[in-house]
């Protein structure tokens, strides 16, 4: 038996919630003041997941910087994967919120889109 | 001299629908003035997500939201001068009530623009990290949370590769998770406070997630290095915030980033002469959100400091909406007196602080912040000694702004109305 000690996310009170695990199957959820807090508990040790948000730098545009975001989450132990594979990762002017940066990042099967647009600096 | 009918000083999220809130209330004659190169605010440099769940029900980084009002506002054809720093607000003194608003820009240099409204949406600034006391030299690596945001997310900058935080605000809390996933060790948050004042989530999401130990009741008592940090020194405090001597812990470290909170920006607010509010020290305001100078509005992290970028966005229509009023002469005069809402019991101030029923629209939106945390404890409205509203709540945080709205027809059921009090009760 396993268990896991998480806090819930789900509103202010941030209930400590204690997770009891089997085998990577859930025994029991306790803690949890609200159902909300029992899915989110599930959904944590089962299979977390992240948004990723980032900038990148970009050229011939008229800032230096884009935002960007994984268009979906992602698994939560693949984040630092996805930062090592955005190091090298460099945008061209125009961008556009939700133009593809780089397609699906490290075979998450999700794309790194703009979260801002950037114009093309006048020659 | 140039003339318009609203000014609005600011192009972040509160200016710009401020602008969008008076255009659809039908007014022509609006002009955004905006420091900076881009609208949009402190958004843009907020590149992670979680704002708009409220208003779009899903969840968009700051540029994002930011870009949903910046094409609004261009599809309803509201100027916006960027680049332009507005100086000073005063009145028109000719016995009108419009105000000269004084501006400077490369273009047009400095300019003087008469205005019959003006909407304040300067947003606030990090408190600076000279007013926190904390003893030591003054070395290179010591930052606002927000400047570092703004380095790393804006300029591509890393300010440093071993960090200590002072302050659990949500900008400290962001800031550890940005700097790790940017290669830096975030080594501890340290809290002066028993709690955080930060999002439950962005306290999982951001140290949690990452290992970061978050130290309560704790602060900095000695930084090391002549020119740049090299160590700091935290240890743990007493209920009177006195550091308890034997709790010390040292971190080797490159970097101090101080995230003590935020405060609004009100200087050409006080200069013009309009109240300022003790608590909230945004200016005070009545149910339509004018200060204490007619025709004068505000909005936005100027009149109190926001968490969610959703309610500024309400705010903001509202205060652009009754500036539209206040042009056409729609605004009631009133024979009857104001009435100033009275926070008491763990409610430390209200936005508005002063109504009157005859200026009032639909429904009053009352906006207030408790002082500590509180569970299991209802909220209450009073009108005189009639109780009207009586609600139960889970928690109460510092952190989070909570809202009340009542009914005009409700509110005017009360005979003879003299006050209004907000307060927490037990039972
Ligand atoms: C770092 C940070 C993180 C946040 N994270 C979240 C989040 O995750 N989710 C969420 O919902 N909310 C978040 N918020 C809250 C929300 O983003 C802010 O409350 C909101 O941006 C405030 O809008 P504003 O228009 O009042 O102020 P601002 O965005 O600060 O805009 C004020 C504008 O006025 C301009 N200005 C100031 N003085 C002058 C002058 N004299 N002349 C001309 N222009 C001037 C400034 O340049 C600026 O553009 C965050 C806030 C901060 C600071
Ligand atoms: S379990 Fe329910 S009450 Fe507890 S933090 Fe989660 S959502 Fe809130």
């Amino acid at each position: 038996m396993e268990k896991r000690e998480l806090t819930c996310i789900g509103c202010p009170m941030g209930c400590q919630i204690t997770v009891t695990l089997d085998g990577g199957a859930v025994k029991s959820v306790e803690g949890n003041t609200c159902m909300k807090g029992d899915q989110y508990a599930r959904a944590e040790v089962t299979r977390p997941v992240r948004t990723v948000t980032s900038s990148v730098p970009v050229t011939g545009g008229t800032i230096g910087q884009v935002s960007v975001k994984t268009a979906g989450e992602i698994p939560k132990d693949k984040i630092f994967d996805v930062m090592d594979a955005l190091r090298t990762v460099r945008a061209e002017a125009p961008v556009s919120i939700g133009s593809v940066i780089a397609a699906d990042i490290c075979g998450t099967g999700v794309d790194i889109v703009a979260t801002k647009n950037v114009e093309r600096k006048a020659q | 001299m140039n003339t318009v009918k609203i000014a609005i000083i600011g192009g972040g999220p509160a200016g710009l629908a401020a602008a969008i809130g008076a255009r659809e209330a039908g007014e022509d004659s609006i002009l955004v003035l905006e420091r900076d190169r881009l609208s949009g605010g402190i958004l843009n440099q907020c590149i992670h997500n979680g704002f708009g769940l409220h208003t779009f029900k899903e969840e968009l980084t700051g540029p994002e939201y930011a870009q949903r009002f910046i094409d609004r506002a261009e599809e309803l054809k509201i100027p916006c001068r960027l680049n332009t720093m507005v100086m000073d607000i005063s009145a028109a003194g000719d016995g009108s009530s419009d105000k000269i608003v004084t501006y400077l820009n490369r273009e047009e240099g400095l300019v003087q623009l008469r205005a019959e409204a003006v909407v304040l949406a300067m947003g606030c600034r990090e408190r600076p990290r000279g007013a926190l006391n904390i003893p030591g030299f003054r070395p290179a690596g010591i930052y606002t949370a927000g400047t570092a945001q703004r380095l790393v997310n804006i300029e591509g900058f890393m300010p440093g590769k071993r960090v200590v935080i002072l302050g659990s605000g949500d900008i400290g809390l962001i800031m550890a998770r940005r700097m790790t996933l940017e290669g830096a060790k975030v080594l501890a948050v340290a809290e002066l406070m028993p709690y955080s004042g930060g999002l439950k989530r962005n306290i999982v999401q951001c140290l949690d997630d990452f290992g970061i130990p978050l130290k309560l009741s704790h602060t900095v008592v000695d930084i090391e290095g002549k020119e740049r940090v090299q160590a700091v020194t935290i240890a743990q405090v007493d209920e009177h915030s006195t550091p308890i001597p034997g709790t010390e812990e040292r971190y080797e470290c490159d970097t101090l980033l101080l995230s003590c909170g935020l405060l609004p920006e009100n200087e050409l607010t006080s200069a013009l002469g309009a109240d300022i509010s003790p608590v909230t020290r945004g200016p005070e305001v009545n149910e339509s959100l004018e200060t204490s100078v007619p025709g004068v509005f505000a909005c936005g992290n100027v009149l109190h400091v926001h968490d969610l970028v959703d309610f500024v966005s309400q705010e903001a229509e509202l205060a652009g909406r009754n500036a539209a009023r206040f042009v056409r002469g729609e605004i009631p005069k009133t024979e009857i007196p104001d009435i100033r809402v009275t926070a008491e019991n763990g409610v430390r101030y209200t936005v508005p602080e002063i109504i009157n029923t005859d200026r009032l629209e639909d429904t009053l939106t009352l906006r207030f912040r408790v002082g500590a945390v509180y569970k299991d404890i209802y909220e209450s409205v009073y009108l005189n000694d009639r109780r009207i509203l009586h609600k139960k709540k889970k928690i109460f945080s510092p952190g989070e702004m909570e809202t009340i709205v009542l009914k005009k027809s409700a509110i005017l059921e009360v005979p003879d109305l003299k006050t209004i009090t907000v307060k927490l009760e037990e039972e």
